[in-house]
């Protein structure tokens, strides 16, 4: 009771003076939340040019309304279609690949008996998180050239040559397997850190009721994970229309396998950076990230009602 | 325990470790063969005699490309990048992370969703561009390179549960001894929090380090580009068609190639082993906590 009396003084306290009172503490994010406000909540109000003519220039939220026209001309545009689409396939195939790989892995792990073993195949399947995108990219060049690893164990093998970078047909299988290569061991770190956290008595009343291992891995530690698979999940899901892997694609694609390789964040790259036409990519840009917003949020609600799990 | 000795079980566990081996090995072998690229004839590379080890084992990649001036000035470049962009980013992080763990403070209420909203909506790559070049003029300008990305909303939220955390009573005495807050927060909070300062410079220097699309973007002259861009020059050189640039580089031998991407992963391979723990106390810290 005193202490909610003393919280209700405290707020009594007028806005003014609570602030000159604690003035200096507050001068300490000063600069931090104008930064802030320049890098984060200018480009965020400058998406307004996706409805407004903008040709360059200092006058950064364009020059007059143009409504839904840049709109209008990407939605009958057949390369904004054609790389919807690869946004769409390329996500969903990536994350079918990923997903159950890590998890999957993330269990076996989480079997190893011998800590100094466990310990050592962890450190090295973190490792390629590290590596930079352009020397993953250099990477999947040099493996995958015609007098690459791979090539020579094909014609051993008594295959013909592949040209995997500039075949289409490859483009994807080289995208996902590269995706996988970087960030296997990095996305067993949550699943591994929640089995941790699962009661061991758990374990040990399952193994009375007769449960191997199998039944128990399946009974406690996947129930006992679940929470951070939905999360993830949904993240994942979320993120299926957002260019997160756009750097990648920029990096690996060619004229050979553009067809198949443009996504909306490449696209958006050459129409605006490349070829200045700072709206329409705007629009387009927009268009996506709308998008992701819906996707997050339906996943979410969906989680939530099935799962009771969810972000928000 | 019983059942970790079942026969089912013991087969598993055979097969557990032969799985775990082939990953090792897929995760390791690029690495591997750059490495063994690097240090191969040319002839050798272009034959396809290259797999595992070197074959015509020489150091006259190593030693062209580190006798090229253009390497080191690129490197340098990174190094500056890296070193100058961290320094920023750690100390805005701490400045803005600081008053927002103070749960006394109510204008936190409206400042911590303010920061916190940036990571579920951001304007897009071009608002962005258009920001850098056109309004804040900073084209071609280490600027551009290093106050976009100045502070990572998702450090921010590590380092913030970290000062919530602290004792309240230190900060208190020292203010009785009469201390101001600036010199509480250098003198009291910064010694007692050296754990997450490593942890963020090491986020945020391995991004720099690795960082390329902000600098392709912005910079203009070759002077001032990070090693990263020489890389995906000397890369794109061989299998760019018609997308991007540097199609004259076309003619960069392999081993040129590879022994230039060794280089400039091998900082963070060597340093990486033994800050390995920090990443993942900062993954597993942030999942809880944020």
């Amino acid at each position: 009771m005193a202490k909610t009396k003393k919280q209700k003084l405290v707020h009594q306290e007028s806005l003014g003076r609570h602030v000159k009172k604690n003035w200096k503490l507050y001068s300490l994010a000063l600069i931090p939340i104008l930064w802030y406000l320049i890098f984060k909540y200018i480009p965020m109000l400058g998406n307004i040019i996706a409805f407004r003519r903008y040709k360059g220039g200092p006058n950064i939220f364009g020059e007059y309304w143009v409504g839904f026209r840049y709109f209008e001309q990407f939605i009958t545009d057949e390369t904004f279609w054609n790389a919807f689409w690869n946004t769409l396939r390329l996500s969903i195939e990536y994350l079918c690949v990923r997903f159950p790989a890590t998890l999957i892995f993330a269990l076996l792990i989480n079997e190893m008996r011998n800590l100094k073993w466990k310990k050592v195949v962890q450190t090295i399947s973190y490792l390629p998180h590290f590596v930079s995108l352009v020397v993953l990219c250099g990477m999947v060049k040099e493996l995958t050239s015609l007098s690459g690893p791979i090539n020579t164990l094909i014609t051993s093998l008594g295959g013909d040559k592949i040209s995997f970078i500039t075949e289409p047909s490859w483009f994807d299988t080289v995208y996902v397997a590269s995706g996988i290569w970087q960030a296997l061991g990095w996305g067993t770190i949550l699943y591994l850190t929640a089995m941790t956290g699962i009661n061991t008595e758990l374990y040990e009343a399952a193994a009375i009721d007769g449960a191997n291992r199998l039944k128990q891995t399946i009974h406690v530690t996947i129930p006992g994970i679940m929470p951070t698979v939905m999360t993830l999940l949904i993240l994942d899901i979320g993120g299926i229309m957002t260019s997160g892997n756009m750097q990648k694609i920029l990096l690996l694609y060619n004229g050979f396998t553009q067809d198949r390789a443009d996504i909306i964040g490449t696209l958006v790259y050459r129409m605006g950076i490349t070829g200045g036409n700072f709206s329409y990519a705007t629009a387009v840009g927009l268009f996506e990230g709308v998008i992701g917003l819906i996707l997050v949020t339906s996943a979410n609600t969906l989680s939530k009602k099935l799962t009771e799990t969810s972000l928000w | 325990m019983l059942q970790y000795k079942t026969k089912g079980y013991r087969a598993f566990q055979v097969v557990n470790t032969l799985i775990m081996l082939f990953v090792i090995f897929i995760t390791l072998y690029p690495i591997i063969y750059l490495v063994a690229q690097s240090f191969s004839s040319e002839a050798a590379v272009s034959a396809g005699k290259v797999t595992f080890y070197p074959i015509g084992f020489t150091t006259a990649t190593y030693k062209y490309v580190l006798e090229n001036g253009d390497f080191f000035r690129y490197y340098w470049n990174t190094i500056v990048y890296s070193v100058v962009g961290t320094a920023l980013s750690v100390t805005l992080t701490a400045l803005l992370a600081y008053p927002l763990s103070k749960t006394k403070l109510r204008l936190n209420k409206v400042l911590i969703p303010f920061v916190v909203f940036t990571m579920y909506f951001a304007g897009g790559m071009i608002p962005n561009y258009v920001l850098v070049t056109q309004w804040l003029g900073l084209s071609d300008s280490m600027w551009a390179v290093i106050l976009p990305p100045a502070i990572s909303t998702f450090n921010f939220l590590l380092m913030k549960s970290f000062f919530a955390g602290l004792p309240e009573e230190l900060e208190e005495a020292a203010s009785i001894d009469g201390m101001g807050t600036y010199g509480i927060f250098l003198k009291i909070v910064l010694p007692l929090s050296k754990a997450i300062i490593a942890t963020m410079t090491l986020f945020y220097i391995v991004g720099m380090w690795n960082e390329w699309f902000g600098p392709f973007m912005y910079l203009n002259t070759p002077s001032k580009m990070p090693v990263a861009l020489y890389v995906r020059a000397l890369v794109e050189g061989a299998n760019q068609v018609d997308v991007g640039s540097a199609a004259e580089t076309s003619n960069i031998q392999s081993t040129i190639k590879s022994a230039t991407m060794v280089l400039t992963t091998l900082p963070i391979v060597c340093v990486y082993p033994f800050v390995q723990k920090y990443f993942v106390q900062g993954m597993t810290m942030g999942a809880v906590k944020g």
